[in-house]
């Protein structure tokens, strides 16, 4: 039955869509979908700045972005996983697991920098593992995800119990808070690597054809096979990668409040797919762009910044992430269904 | 396409195929949890409290893993429960300081509601707003555990305050068998009918195993979700008006993590995460099988830190066994198709659920 399709396939002519240019896909890229999350942005800032004392200040924003540190870093591989509409639950799991490994082995008398080497190498093993079971043994990222969630925690917490590791060098700590332009101003030193890493994920996922692939699995995935897209290859190579900067972002924590235990970052997986969705990523895939989702993760650190600010307890900050995020998954979804009810209508002036 | 005529089952056949159910394994690597700590420890079953422990301790994650079970089933996911669990316990509490002799089964039909109400608040966003349940109910987890924390902010209800009646439902036992292990069994034996028997069940199925044929076909989709997570909400807020009967303390961060234990256990007693299989009953296991573990581990002289790293473990080790079995189940089925070669088309023996 489907032989005559492939012979309609085959009689008409291919016309290849020119690629557009790099201004325009730029241009696109910050007008397009992320709009709507930097205009967020700006009234989040804006409102937050005339109503909260000092928000404003520099001081406020050199803290609310070493807080954000970590969730920033971990939002740039998980955009590109969710794209591929896949999930990883286990990165604030690997924060911690990465943060024991620091701490007992400094404890051991290991240099910091070696110590945080292996981490990384503990990173980049935990996401092939995950990888591993995604793309060859085929099962769902959720599922796996939350049973490297408990994994990584358990041995996290089997490794240290309750007890902290403390007192680590003096030099690390100020290397990790040193602030960028002296004493007194905005940006932690830091925010460097962030850049970097911001710059060589936005470069891959909408500049390259990894990138494309990326948006190809997550809008269809069976199609990208076919296309020649090699799947598994670069589904693998994403939980890698997020696995690594996890565990990166787990060796900033241990430094930055000078601890290792085995419970840090409890539910930080939750912030970071707050953020990613908020950043304007669809959960179903193939949708999604990186500026948004940095946009996404400074909203979310500027509302909670703001609210501890405003003396507003950390539990109601929860509730005030957890709304943010059920109304930017609800709001296109409703918006879909109200554009599916209008057009029998002819669309009025007014809605 | 099931087929019409049941046929008469070779006794050896049936046991054959009980011996393959998920069920059996799990009962089987209980035993063998139990066997090793019993073996250390004689105390763990036969101590005068080992074997009361050994049926009390799981109830409370039996109630949450079932009802975990009846959403993944529809392939939907309630993170939320723990944090649902954790504002009725707190509401339970409150209304026996704030009603000063207000009967206990009227607070137990209202912490129930209250657990009613925020299965609702689940299901509408869930099936009205179409967005996947993972995020939706990542979001209540936060807000609901929010508004506890908010609402309970430092304060905690203490045994004091809890009526004598009511805390002897969580520490008394009829005929030796603890009220909350009846409880749990009870709760196991509605959801376990209702799964495998009844038309509302069938359907969570149906939908789990393909929502759009289930749509085509004329099922009630959205209805069924928002009614699973309904169901979902309701038993979490009776296993939160049990957390208050048997541990008589409750604080803000209440169950706080049981979210990840209830998915371990239905996903470790064969309910797939990709929904349309599993049963109650194999939940249920699971969840007894992760609370004897836990147990045990101090028991056999491995700190119990390592408790999650075990739980983790058994949830991978359950989805990888899953697969394997699943292809291995499709490989033999082709197998048959083409030794018989469209002569006879015989029913798949790997039909989820009873």
């Amino acid at each position: 039955m489907s032989v005559t399709d492939i012979v309609l396939e085959a009689g008409t002519t291919r016309t290849t869509p020119e690629a557009p240019s790099p201004v325009v896909r730029l241009r696109r890229l910050l007008l397009g979908r992320d709009a709507a999350i930097f205009a967020v942005l700006v009234v989040v800032w804006l409102i937050a700045s005339v109503s909260v004392k000092n928000f404003s200040s520099p001081n406020t924003v050199y803290f609310l972005l070493l807080d954000i540190f970590p969730i920033l870093l971990i939002a740039l591989p998980m955009t590109m996983v969710v794209i591929t509409s896949e999930i990883d639950l286990s990165v604030g799991s690997m924060v911690g697991l990465s943060s024991v490994v620091v701490g007992t082995l400094y404890e051991a008398g290991v240099p910091v920098g070696v110590a945080a080497l292996v981490a990384l190498a503990v990173g980049v093993v935990g996401g092939a593992l995950n990888g591993f079971l995604v793309t060859v043994v085929g099962l769902p990222s959720l599922a796996v995800t939350i049973g490297t969630l408990a994994l990584f925690r358990g041995v996290a917490v089997g490794l240290l119990g309750t007890t902290a590791i403390t007192g680590f060098p003096q030099g690390w700590k100020d290397a990790v808070s040193a602030r960028l332009f002296g004493p007194g101003t905005a940006l932690p030193g830091v925010i460097l690597v962030f850049l970097v890493l911001a710059v060589v994920f936005m470069v891959i996922l909408h500049f390259t054809p990894m990138g494309r692939a990326t948006y190809a699995i997550g809008l269809n995935d069976e199609a990208a096979h076919f296309s020649g897209v090699k799947v598994g290859h670069v589904k693998f190579w994403l939980f890698v990668a997020t696995g690594a900067v996890a565990s990166l972002a787990g060796i900033y924590w241990t430094l930055r409040y000078d601890s290792a235990r085995g419970d840090n970052a409890t539910g930080l997986e939750l912030s970071v797919v707050a953020a990613v969705l908020v950043g304007g990523v669809s959960i179903f895939g193939g949708k999604g762009a990186l500026p948004g989702v940095v946009a996404g993760a400074l909203v979310i650190g500027a509302l909670r910044s703001a609210l501890r600010l405003a003396d507003v307890s950390s539990d109601v900050i929860n509730v005030a992430t957890g709304l943010l995020l059920v109304t930017t998954v609800i709001v296109p979804s409703l918006l879909a269904a109200l554009r599916r009810v209008r057009p029998r209508r002819r669309a009025g002036p007014a809605a | 396409m099931s087929a019409v005529a049941v046929q008469r089952v070779d006794p050896m056949v049936r046991v054959g195929r009980l011996l393959k159910r998920r069920e059996t394994s799990v009962v089987l690597a209980i035993v063998v949890v139990v066997a090793i700590a019993t073996s250390v420890n004689s105390a763990f079953a036969f101590g005068s409290d080992g074997f009361r422990n050994l049926l009390l301790t799981p109830s409370l994650l039996i109630v949450l893993a079932v009802a975990q079970a009846i959403v993944v089933i529809s392939k939907n996911i309630d993170l939320s429960v723990s944090a649902v669990l954790g504002i009725t316990a707190y509401a339970t509490g409150r209304m026996f300081t704030d009603w000063p002799g207000v009967p206990i089964p009227v607070v137990i039909l209202l912490a129930v509601g209250l657990g009613a109400l925020l299965g609702v608040v689940n299901g509408a966003l869930v099936s009205v707003a179409r967005v996947p349940s993972l995020v939706i109910t990542l979001g209540t987890l936060y807000i609901f555990r929010g508004a506890d924390i908010a609402w309970a902010g430092g304060t905690r209800i203490n045994a004091a305050d809890l009526p004598t009646g009511f805390k002897d439902i969580g520490t008394g036992s009829i005929a030796g068998i603890p009220v909350l292990t009846i409880v749990a069994v009870v709760v196991l034996g509605v959801v376990a009918f209702v799964l495998g028997h009844l038309r509302a069940g069938r359907e969570l199925y149906a939908i789990g195993s393909d929502e759009e044929a289930a749509d085509l076909y004329g099922l009630r989709v959205r209805r069924r979700v928002f009614w699973s997570f309904v169901a979902s909400g309701t038993l979490a807020g009776l296993a939160g008006v049990l957390f208050a009967a048997r541990y008589a303390t409750v604080s803000s961060t209440a169950g706080a993590g049981l979210e990840l234990q209830a998915v371990a256990a239905a996903v470790i007693g064969g309910v797939a995460i990709a929904g349309g299989s599993g049963t109650a009953l194999g939940a249920a296991l699971g969840a007894v099988l992760l609370t004897t573990i836990d147990r045990a581990l101090p028991t056999v002289g491995i700190q119990d830190f390592w408790q999650q790293a075990v739980v983790g473990v058994l949830i991978i080790g359950a989805i990888v066994l899953d697969r394997v079995l699943a292809q291995r189940n499709a490989r033999r089925l082709i197998a048959q198709a083409a030794h018989q070669h469209g002569s006879h088309v015989t029913a798949g023996p790997g039909e989820a659920g009873k």
